[in-house]
């Protein structure tokens, strides 16, 4: 009996599967995604955001009626000391003008509705099925094992998530190195619209984003993150698992709580539900922590790739997870012309990945893991620039102090050379 | 928002289905173990405890999926799965 055999098996119905799927579909593939979740996104979480001007043109017609939260018309970041924080608050015309560059989402339902359009193109869809290994056939994958069925395919694309079972059965890479990875973990509080809107100075359908750096965890590498959703906020921490493991012992669930009871951020969720609480690994390891990106009849995407970054002022993940399942998907069509599925021939989308934005910026940003992996922004800054300011602003029964003599007393010889020191670290950034 | 919610509290907002077994487990005679015990600290959903004998206690149920103990304990300590499929947390916003 003839088995049946699909063009492709994409493992994981994530941005990263599904913009593999959608892509392939569309070019007429027999495409099965499998995703252990009873829907797409039922295991997913971001911070979050989705910038779409990278992405934009690989699925254009995609944009319109995707169910995207608020488009971030505020760019916002706190350096927060332990009783103290500065809050800078960008907003500019670039902002607020069509085409946005990017959106609040949720993935859940993001995700979902990704999955409904891939389907629309062709490509069949099977939740609630865990994929628990792969068939490899004389080195060469050719199918999963999902619910003791064995199921066959010109291809695998492993595209699920971080941990990558499928990409470590297919021996592309190991359990990995906490040094290469965060955990953050989050809340989505729900409020009214037009409180959010009010609250954050926010019209109708705008948005903003803000990142909290330094006393929110407790001096370890990592930040606090609240985006504005339609009708919600996820405020959440995102911290290194290095840094978790060692130093200071903080157990990760209470950096949220505290940073909840902050005065900055209390005031902000004042009156609002916690309707779930969810957590996620994050690769942000960089250029030198990505996993092998092929094999022979196997890619890999998004997340389990390692594709997701971290430098600082933007966190980037979903849309690199995007554009790989998009790349895998012209990889696969490459290789179909061709009449063979080897490594050699799926090379190609290593190829493809390095002409793209991706691995240019992968290679721009290659330092910024270490740069950025600097106690000193997370404790001795923040305190020093929030007690500038406190000086700057204080007014006590005597007179006040010269402004200039003021700010100097803190920028001792000692500390303009070690300032020297960190900045000549991230101007490779 | 003076009172902090806990983490029961927090985890019983999600959404979780019933698994026929745990999918991540304590190897057998590593309950003592050091690298287990960073489990303690970086669980976001506070799943692993150590108790008075100095053994790290582990329950399955709130399991976030996240992955985090199996990077920082090591998969020679624990033994990791995904729940079958169907199974475990389910986000409805994520």
């Amino acid at each position: 009996m003839e088995v049946e055999k699909f063009d492709a098996i994409i493992v994981g119905a994530g941005l990263a599967g599904l913009a593999a799927a959608y892509t392939l579909a569309q070019e007429g593939l027999e495409v099965l995604v499998l995703e252990r979740g009873d829907y797409a996104g039922a295991k997913n979480v971001t911070g979050g955001r989705l910038y779409l001007n990278p992405i934009r043109d690989m699925f254009p017609d995609l944009w319109k009626k995707a169910p995207l939260e608020r488009f971030i018309a505020r760019e916002e970041v706190a350096i927060v000391a332990k009783e103290r924080s500065l809050t800078m608050s960008y907003c500019g015309e670039d902002l607020r003008q069509e085409p946005y560059q990017s959106y609040s989402i949720l993935r859940a339902k993001f995700d979902r509705w990704l999955a409904k359009q891939a389907e629309r193109k062709g490509a069949m869809l099977v939740t609630k099925s865990r994929v628990d290994d792969v068939i490899i056939d004389n080195g060469q994958v050719v199918g999963v094992i999902a619910g003791g069925e064995e199921l066959h395919a010109d291809v695998v694309i492993a595209c699920d998530g971080v941990m990558s079972l499928v990409a470590e059965k297919a021996g592309l890479r190991k359990p990995g190195n906490p040094r290469d990875f965060a955990v953050g973990f989050k809340e989505v509080i729900e409020l009214d619209p037009t409180v959010i809107e009010d609250r954050f100075g926010l019209n109708g359908n705008e948005g903003a984003a803000r990142l909290y750096m330094g006393e929110v965890t407790k001096g370890k590498f990592g930040g606090g993150f609240l985006y504005t959703n339609k009708e919600s906020l996820s405020l959440g921490i995102v911290v290194g698992i290095k840094d978790l493991m060692e130093g200071e012992q903080v157990q990760a669930p209470s950096l949220l709580d505290d940073f909840k009871q902050r005065p900055e951020v209390a005031s902000l969720i004042r009156g609002g539900q916690t309707v779930e609480y969810s957590a996620h690994v994050i690769p942000e390891g960089g250029l030198k922590a990505l996993t092998k990106l092929y094999g022979n009849g196997i890619l890999v995407a998004g997340d389990a790739a390692g594709l997701s970054m971290n430098i600082g002022v933007t966190v980037r993940g979903m849309e690199y997870a995007m554009a790989s399942g998009y790349l895998a998907a012209q990889a696969v069509l490459k290789a179909r012309e061709a009449g063979q599925y080897s490594a050699s021939q799926l090379a190609v989308y290593e190829l493809l990945l390095k002409d793209s934005f991706v691995m240019k910026d992968f290679q721009n940003f290659k330092d910024a893991p270490a740069a950025l992996d600097n106690p000193r922004f997370f404790t001795v800054y923040p305190e020093m620039i929030t007690t500038m300011m406190s000086e700057l602003y204080a007014v006590g029964a005597g007179p006040k102090e010269r402004i200039y003599p003021t700010l100097k007393k803190h920028l001792t010889i000692r500390e303009l050379w070690d300032m020297l020191g960190d900045l000549r670290k991230v101007r490779k950034i | 928002m003076s009172e902090v919610m806990g983490l029961k509290a927090k985890l019983g907002l999600d959404v979780f289905k019933p698994d026929t077994e745990p999918h991540i487990r304590i190897k057998p005679g590593m309950e003592k173990d050091p690298r287990l015990k960073k489990a303690v600290l970086v669980c976001p959903a506070g799943l692993y405890t150590l108790n008075d004998a100095g053994e790290v206690e582990f329950t399955i149920d709130g399991c976030l999926e996240c992955g985090t103990c199996r990077l920082a304990c090591g998969i020679e300590v624990l033994e990791w799965n995904y729940p079958s499929g169907g199974a475990g947390v389910q986000f409805r916003f994520g």
